[in-house]
Order: C-alpha cells, then sequence, then structure tokens
C-alpha cells in the first residue's frame, strides 16, 4: 500500500522537478542575456580605457577610476558636476511640482462630488493619451514669448499644473479607496477640505504619492525630447543632453569615460527603483505607469 | 481599460447629490452668507482643481489647437511673414515629401514588428514566472530594470556600441566564427536594433500582465482539470481569454508608446535617422522639420496627423477587441 503511494508521488515529482529545473534554467539565461549589457558597461567603466571596446568578459583585473575622472571633466568648461546639478534641480522641482499639483486635482476627483466633475474627468483622462508633439510647438512658442528658453522653467512649471494626467489618475484611484467614513467624521468634527486634504488624505496616502514621486523623478531624469529643445547653454544641460552630445563628439577616443559616464548616469534611477521597489511594482500592476 | 474604469466609477460615486441639493439656490432663493453643503463642495471642487485647469486650458488646450491652426499656415518663427496656406503642408506631405513616407513607413514597421513581439515575450515570461516559481521577486525586478532604463540618453549609447562595427555583439558572433558587421551602419538591419531594444523593455507589460495572471479564478483552473485539459488547452482556453482585457490594456499603451519613440532613434543615429533614412522616425522627422528648419507650419501638420494615427491605432485596437477581449462580469 504504502509502497505503491510513494511509487506514485515519486512519478508525479520527477517531472515536477524537471519542469521547474526547465522553467529556471530558461529563465535565468534570459535574465543574464538581458542583463549582460548593463554589466558590460559597468565593466567597460572600471577598466582601463585602451580596453574599452576590445575586452566583452566581465571581469576586470585591473579596476581603475580614471575613466570617471576623465569623463567628469570632458564635456564643455562646466563639466558633469554641473549637469548632474541641473539633472537633480529640474527632476527635484518636478517631484515636487507633480505630487502637489496631481494630488490636489486627484483630491478633486476623487473625493469632492462637484458638479462638472464628470466632465472634467473625461478630459483629463484623455489627456494621457495625448502625444506630446501636438503641444510642442505651441508651447515652444509660448515659452519662447515668455523669455523661458534656456532656463528650467519650461521643464518645471508644467509640472505645477498638473499635466501630467498619469499621476492624477494614479491618485485618483488611490484616493477612492479611502473609507468614506474618515473623512465624514472630518466633516462631522467642523474639517474644511483643505484640512481634510492635508489631515487625512496625504497622510494615508504616502505610498501612491511616493510611487508618483518616484515615477516623477524617474521620468524627468530620463526626459530628453524637452531639454534638447529649451536648453541651449552648455551650463544649463542636463545629464541625458551632455550625454549625447559627449558620444557624438568623442569620435573614437575615449569611450571608457563615456561609459563611465552613461553608468553614472542611470545610478539615480536604479538607486530610486531599488529603494521603492514594492511601491512602483504595485503601481504599475495598478495603472500601467512605464 | 482606464478610460471606462475611471469614468463608471466616477459616475456611480453618489451621481445625484449635487443636483438635487443644488436646486433650491437656483430658484432664486440663495442664503447669502450660508452656503448650501452642496455649493460648497462645488466651490472646494474647482479650488483643487485650480492648477489642472490653469494647465489644462493654459498648456494643453490652447497649444493644442494653436498647433492645428499653425498646421494651415507657413509659420517659421516670424509673425510677419506668416501666411494662411489652407491645405498645403498636408498636400506636400503627402504628395511631394520622400521623408514623410518612409517616416510613415519606418514608425510603422517599428510598431507592427516590435509591440507584437514585446507583448508575446512578456506574457510568455509572465506566465512562467506565474507558476509560483521560486525567487519570483528576484526575476521580476531583473526583467523590469530594463523598462525603467530603455528610454535612456545612456542606454542608447549603450547600444551605439554593443551593435557597431567592433562592438559587443560581432565580438561574440566571432567566437562562433561569424563574421558580423555594423548593424547600425547598415541600412538593412539599423532599425532592427531599435526594435530590439524595445522588446527589452517587455518588463512593465510583463508586470501588468503579472498582476493580471494572479486574478484569474482558480476554479476554472480546477474544473478544465476535471475535464481533463492539458496544459496548452489550459493556457488557449481559459488564461488567455481571461486576461485578454489586460492584453488589450498593455497592446494600446504599447502602440502609443511606439508612435512616439524619439530619444533612442535620436541618440543612436546622431539625430539624422541614418543611415539612408532607414531609422527616420515620424517623431525624428518632425523634430528636424520643427527645430532643424523651422518649418514650425509643416511640422505642426505632422504632428496633427501623429494625433489622428494614434487615435485611429488605438480606435483600431478598441474596436478589434470586441472580436476577442472577453470581460467576464459581461451579460
Amino acid at each position: 500500500m504504502t509502497t505503491l503511494a510513494v511509487a506514485r508521488r515519486r512519478h508525479r515529482i520527477v517531472p515536477y522537478v524537471a519542469q521547474r529545473t526547465f522553467i529556471h534554467v530558461g529563465l535565468v539565461s534570459a535574465a543574464f542575456v538581458m542583463v549582460y549589457p548593463l554589466l558590460w558597461m559597468t565593466a567597460t567603466a572600471f577598466r582601463p580605457s585602451e580596453q574599452a571596446l576590445i575586452e566583452d568578459s566581465l571581469w576586470v583585473p585591473e579596476p581603475t577610476l580614471e575613466n570617471f575622472v576623465q569623463g567628469w571633466s570632458a564635456v564643455g568648461q562646466s563639466g558633469f558636476g554641473v549637469f548632474f546639478l541641473n539633472s537633480f534641480i529640474v527632476a527635484g522641482l518636478a517631484v515636487i511640482g507633480n505630487v502637489l499639483s496631481c494630488a490636489l486635482a486627484a483630491y478633486a476627483f476623487a473625493r469632492l462630488p462637484f458638479r462638472g466633475r464628470k466632465f472634467w474627468f473625461g478630459l483629463m483622462i484623455g489627456t494621457i493619451m495625448l502625444p506630446i508633439h501636438v503641444l510642442l510647438i505651441p508651447q515652444y512658442l509660448l515659452f519662447n514669448a515668455l523669455g523661458w528658453v534656456d532656463t528650467f522653467l519650461p521643464l518645471i512649471v508644467p509640472k505645477f499644473l498638473a499635466t501630467e494626467a498619469f499621476f492624477v489618475f494614479l491618485l485618483v484611484q488611490f484616493f477612492r479607496l479611502i473609507p468614506r467614513e474618515i473623512t465624514e467624521a472630518g466633516r462631522i468634527d467642523g474639517c474644511g477640505h483643505p484640512r481634510i486634504f492635508l489631515r487625512l488624505i496625504l497622510p494615508l496616502s504616502v505610498p501612491a504619492l511616493t510611487t508618483a514621486a518616484a515615477f516623477s523623478f524617474i521620468w524627468s531624469w530620463n526626459d530628453f525630447l524637452q531639454p534638447l529643445i529649451y536648453l541651449t547653454s552648455q551650463s544649463n544641460y542636463t545629464v541625458p543632453i551632455a550625454l549625447s552630445l559627449f558620444v557624438d563628439s568623442s569620435g573614437t577616443s575615449n569611450y571608457g569615460a563615456l561609459f563611465a559616464m552613461s553608468l553614472l548616469s542611470l545610478i539615480p534611477v536604479i538607486g530610486f527603483f531599488l529603494a521603492f521597489q514594492k511601491l512602483l511594482l504595485d503601481g504599475i500592476s495598478t495603472t500601467g505607469l512605464k | 481599460m482606464i478610460d471606462t474604469h475611471g469614468q463608471t466609477a466616477a459616475a456611480s460615486a453618489r451621481p445625484t447629490t449635487s443636483d438635487a441639493s443644488a436646486d433650491p439656490a437656483r430658484r432664486g432663493r440663495p442664503p447669502r452668507t450660508a452656503w448650501t453643503e452642496a455649493q460648497r463642495t462645488t466651490a472646494a471642487g474647482y479650488a483643487f482643481l485650480t492648477p489642472w485647469l490653469l494647465g489644462f486650458f493654459g498648456i494643453t488646450l490652447l497649444p493644442m489647437l494653436a498647433s492645428l491652426v499653425l498646421s494651415f499656415t507657413n509659420f517659421s518663427g516670424s509673425f510677419r511673414t506668416v501666411e494662411w496656406i489652407g491645405f498645403e503642408n498636408y498636400r506636400l506631405m503627402f504628395t511631394v515629401d520622400p521623408a514623410y513616407w518612409q517616416s510613415v513607413r519606418v514608425t510603422f514597421t517599428y510598431v507592427l514588428v516590435s509591440v507584437p513581439i514585446m507583448l508575446v515575450f512578456a506574457l510568455t515570461v509572465a506566465t512562467l514566472l506565474n507558476k509560483g516559481i521560486a525567487m519570483l521577486g528576484l526575476y521580476r525586478t531583473i526583467f523590469y530594470v530594463p523598462s525603467l532604463l530603455g528610454s535612456s540618453v545612456a542606454i542608447a549609447v549603450l547600444w551605439r556600441f554593443i551593435w557597431g562595427e567592433t562592438g559587443l555583439l560581432n565580438n561574440v558572433l566571432d567566437l562562433f566564427g561569424i563574421v558580423g558587421r555594423s548593424w547600425i551602419g547598415h541600412p538593412d538591419t539599423a532599425l532592427l536594433t531599435i526594435m530590439v531594444l524595445n522588446v527589452w523593455t517587455f518588463g512593465s507589460p510583463m508586470i501588468i500582465f503579472l498582476a493580471g495572471l494572479r486574478q484569474v479564478p482558480a476554479e476554472l483552473y480546477e474544473a478544465a482539470g476535471l475535464d481533463g485539459a492539458g496544459r496548452r488547452q489550459r493556457f488557449w482556453h481559459i488564461t488567455l481569454p481571461s486576461i485578454s482585457p489586460v492584453v488589450l490594456f498593455n497592446g494600446i499603451l504599447a502602440v502609443i508608446g511606439g508612435f512616439q519613440a524619439f530619444t533612442q532613434v535620436y541618440v543612436v543615429s546622431g539625430g539624422t535617422g541614418g543611415p539612408a533614412g532607414s531609422t527616420l522616425f515620424y517623431t525624428l522627422l518632425l523634430y528636424q522639420r520643427a527645430f532643424g528648419e523651422l518649418r514650425f507650419g509643416y511640422a505642426s501638420a505632422m504632428a496633427w496627423v501623429l494625433l489622428l494615427i494614434i487615435g485611429a491605432a488605438t480606435a483600431a485596437v478598441f474596436a478589434s477587441g470586441r472580436y476577442w477581449v472577453y470581460y467576464g462580469d459581461e451579460r
């Protein structure tokens, strides 16, 4: 009796183990192929520049920081110190602007049954799908007329006006889940909407606000098209613009330095992701953020 | 999915309160000092919405209409010489400018080839990860990270050195005795490298698929197991129909994103769309016409056609969903 059961069990377990192993082998090789370029980039950044494109392995026998030193001052007179500072200023203000303005709009859409809400909500959703290219030229003319070209203002001011509707949508979804009793209790205690928003809704929504903040940072940090159009003098360049200038000007020399700076430019993004990984992956699952 | 989900929820939440209690106010007996609850709510609603309203009118709606107007002019930066030229820009685009059709071909090829492949990858990996596999979190992270980095200049720079004449790929092929070429430098393969870059970012639809797969009711699989359905049958008859709304959602996101791809191709081709126009994406040509040649009118016309293309593509994907998307709560 028992031997029969064990035999039957073993009969099922063997294919199970084989199947699992098979899946893991497939996944690990896929992951390896996908990540190899990133690891290779890292290895190349730490390798003496002469070997930059010749060596394909990930093994770096004598790691050096020489590429980082050279790359840091390779573009323009200001060097990457200024570009990183610029990128941090722009991305930091974009985060503040997005979170503030999108949370305000989301509170109205999610918690205030005001007249016309459905209409405005429909329009807001519509703007998510809108390609930026239909706005690009008139926005440029507008910001040019205001004297904002070659400043950070065109990259920052729109964020304070909740133009990244995706974040409004994300926060609306979250604010709706907060039980109505909580805010009703606030109303009965005589709180106005500003107080309810600040004292109840925002503290209860820290996860969603963090998700919006992290994605704002990453998108703004990676943004290329808008800085390319608006920033004209080198001292105002953000990191992506400086990198693209670097790759076009470096000719056939200093690849090591180029790789070092490219790697460095990815670190804030990866850092933000690793810090808020769980929140970000949940955010993607529910709303389709990139 | 975004759309309908959001709207129905907005509609169902207290649809009548404001109308009903706003009525007495409209009859001309508004209490001067004490607002009704509904009026207060409406005032608060618009107060909270003010930044968004400013942004919507000032830097979304008006620019959008302005670019429609500009598309009928020869505007090139100076309002002194601007003239209304009717549909001339559109006529030039469709019948004269050879670069225009090239950019349409390139962009459609890119979207039609790389988006389905990316989605198949995403769904395949998500299905494997959904089998209660060990180290799920680690795999998820590794597969997702490229999506996060895919639109960065750094990765585009890296791509140039992977697919170049002496790049990583050719060095690897060399080990197998295959002599490669500059994949980026050759018109037949340059677009391929950009498509691979898009497929490389399959992690973000994968995450959405994973969330969808977790929603498939286990009873369905149990019932199918009792009926003796095999693994393949279960996938085609249970899994796929159950997550078809998610497939639709991912498809729409990827199509919209695909038509707007810009950064990678700008960096990989050095802003030219070369070699021989083989990576001349729509957005790249638009950028060249607008900010390289200052043909703002022409570029605005291109932008509006892009808007219509994206709208039509989205509508087509939606409409096709009628035949293959299955909503569980449908009666």
